[in-house]
């Protein structure tokens, strides 16, 4: 019993040092970029920020806190990621309660009508044409619609569904209550759990997603946080600049970057801690499931 | 004249006893006529998505004709006419083309050999923490950067490299000279991978610690018998039972090569270095969205979406031969 426990101690301390170097890689760039955000420009250009503000000053948040530009943006975020979600979450539902249903004459082609679009998509281009085509640029439809359905939340919502007793619903119709009437008073309420999951899910991807907005949206009061970050970056990483000017102009950028990636990344930190465990549920659920 | 009245009036006296006939059963009627109408409800409910699904995923599918057709910016969806290979003539003899192509495939390789293997490694020394609450820290804290939005992880990487940046400050620390990272071509590919398996693998670990606590603790406890050291029981107990996992998400990452992460590449490269960044996708997004060549830029689109097609059917067919393994 010595030796494999001395093996196995030998073992477990290599994949402790292992684990916290993990660790240490995931957080240091954030800690980082904190500790950036509240320190002074000399500071940072000197390089001597690492873990904790040097030459703490909170100027960059003011500069950036009574920027109009970041507050609409940010605003735009909000109005975005709430409209899309609905529109989402009402398309979502429906369909995944549809195929729930296991004995509905064309479940199977509904289901393959989604699946497919899992393995082959029209691409960038056809897609860029059909949404200038229809006249969607510059409003929210264009990030909302074209992203209503993600196939991989409609499986997870329909095998929820599919959990839930038959015999609740056969007792509903019953009663009279027609379709639409047992799902929102039946079947709904029952699934309060996987409803907020999915709202959790698109919220998150809404929020996070830049690349529609920057490809639809033109006018500069459009534009969601993320691409007001997205223009800084770009900004400071042209390229062109090589002269002492714009490298100092480069710098200053550098600290705004610093808080406007504190900023925009805010909301989903403070609320990771408490949904991150639906999230791997949800994926775990999909995984068995899909 | 007889014929047409005579043959019409039987199927209406032969349709009076069929409709006499279920009233004695009324319940049944009723019965399947409510079920019809549920039915009809429930149809309905599909055709909001189902009109979602025809328009945003499958025109955009049949759109693709335009890498075929001359297209004019405000035209028909589909183009105007007939111009059959000559925006596929048109990329294959563009020089850009192949550099890109060349890229595409070295980003692809080069994440498909450094991301796959990392979460499985990382999921096999998780596995082995006893304390749990150590376990959910490490894994919460790994997960973190997948939350966030794209345009944060560049941003992030892009001020991990700054000449100010820790990298370079610990560069000082070796008496090395500051690098200008995101404007060197050479340091692309390491920048890129470098921060997509920061980005992923803590996430990427979901999936092997879910199949892990399906490995039969029996087989360790045999092979703890036949004398196999924790090496042994890695290779041979634990490693085979993920095995399914395993192959399932390699032919999924294969089935993605092509289209290598698109967005990240946009936002992490520069004309300085487009000679190793700049991908197929980003070409064709330049091309198409920039300087309006849609049927060239969908011509090179199609192309890459058939051979990630190719990629993926061939992946899946090997691995369905040798071990038995398959998505479909």
């Amino acid at each position: 019993m010595v030796r494999p426990s001395r093996s196995h101690r030998a073992f477990q301390g290599a994949n402790g040092v292992i684990l916290s170097l993990v660790v240490l890689v995931t957080l240091y760039p954030f800690v980082n970029i904190v500790a950036r955000s509240f320190s002074g420009e000399r500071q940072i250009r000197a390089g001597e920020v690492t873990l904790w503000p040097k030459g703490f000053n909170l100027t960059t948040y003011r500069i950036v806190l009574h920027d109009g530009t970041f507050w609409r943006s940010y605003g735009n975020t909000v109005f975005y990621t709430v409209v899309s979600t609905l529109v989402a979450m009402v398309l979502t539902t429906c369909y995944a309660y549809v195929l729930s249903k296991r004995d509905l004459r064309g479940r199977q082609l509904l289901v393959g009508v989604a699946v497919f679009t899992m393995f082959f998509t029209g691409g960038l281009i056809p897609n860029y044409v059909l949404i200038t085509s229809l006249g969607l640029k510059n409003s929210v439809w264009a990030l909302a619609v074209p992203n209503a359905i993600s196939v991989f939340n409609l499986l997870v919502m329909k095998a929820f569904f599919e959990s839930l007793p038959d015999e609740l619903e056969e007792a509903a119709q019953i009663d009279g209550l027609s379709t639409y009437g047992i799902l929102l008073r039946i079947v709904l309420p029952l699934s309060k759990a996987v409803v907020a999951t999915m709202v959790l899910f698109y919220s998150v991807s809404f929020w996070n997603s830049w690349f529609g907005a920057f490809l639809y949206l033109d006018r500069p009061e459009l534009m969601p946080v993320t691409v007001y970050l997205r223009n800084l970056i770009a900004g400071a990483t042209g390229g062109s600049g090589t002269g002492a000017a714009t490298e100092q102009l480069t710098q200053v950028a550098a600290n705004i970057q610093a808080v406007t990636i504190v900023l925009t990344a805010l909301p989903i930190l403070c609320v990771y801690p408490l949904v991150q465990r639906y999230f791997v549920s949800g994926v775990m659920l999909g995984a068995v499931k899909g | 004249m007889s014929t047409p009245t005579r043959s019409a009036s039987p199927p209406g006296t032969e349709d009076l006893p069929a409709t006499a006939g279920p009233p004695p059963r009324p319940t049944a009627r009723a019965g399947r006529r409510r079920t019809l109408r549920r039915e009809w409800q429930l149809y309905s409910l599909a055709v909001l998505p189902l009109l979602f699904f025809l328009v945003f995923r499958y025109l955009p599918m049949i759109g693709n004709v335009i890498a075929f057709r001359r297209f004019e910016p405000g035209g028909s969806l589909f183009g105007e006419s007939w111009v059959g290979l000559r925006y596929v003539r048109m990329f294959l003899t563009d020089p850009t083309f192949w550099q890109v192509f060349r890229n595409t495939l070295w980003l692809g390789g080069l994440t498909l050999v450094c991301c796959f293997p990392v979460p499985i490694v990382l999921a096999l020394l998780l596995n082995e923490v006893r304390r749990r609450s150590l376990k959910r820290f490490v894994q919460s804290v790994s997960y973190l950067p997948h939350f966030l939005s794209i345009v944060i992880v560049a941003g992030v990487t892009l001020q991990m490299l700054a000449s100010d940046g820790p990298v370079n400050h610990l560069l000082g620390w070796f008496g090395h000279d500051p690098v200008r990272f995101a404007q060197e071509p050479g340091w692309f590919r390491t920048i890129f991978v470098g921060s997509e398996i920061w980005q992923t693998a803590g996430w990427g670990t979901i999936l092997y610690l879910a199949a892990l606590t399906t490995v039969d603790e029996d087989l360790y406890e045999a092979a703890r018998i036949d004398g196999a050291n924790r090496w042994r029981q890695i290779w041979h107990v634990t490693l085979p039972g993920i095995r399914p996992t395993m192959i399932t998400l390699l032919i999924l990452n294969i089935g993605t090569f092509m289209a290598v992460g698109f967005e990240k590449i946009l936002l992490l490269y520069n004309p300085l270095t487009y000679p190793t960044a700049d991908v197929i996708s980003t070409y064709l997004y330049r091309a198409g969205v920039e300087s309006n060549s849609f049927s060239y830029a969908a011509a090179i689109g199609l192309f890459e979406a058939v051979i990630g097609l190719v990629l993926i059917t061939s992946a899946n067919q090997l691995s369905r031969r040798t071990v038995g393994t398959s998505l479909w």
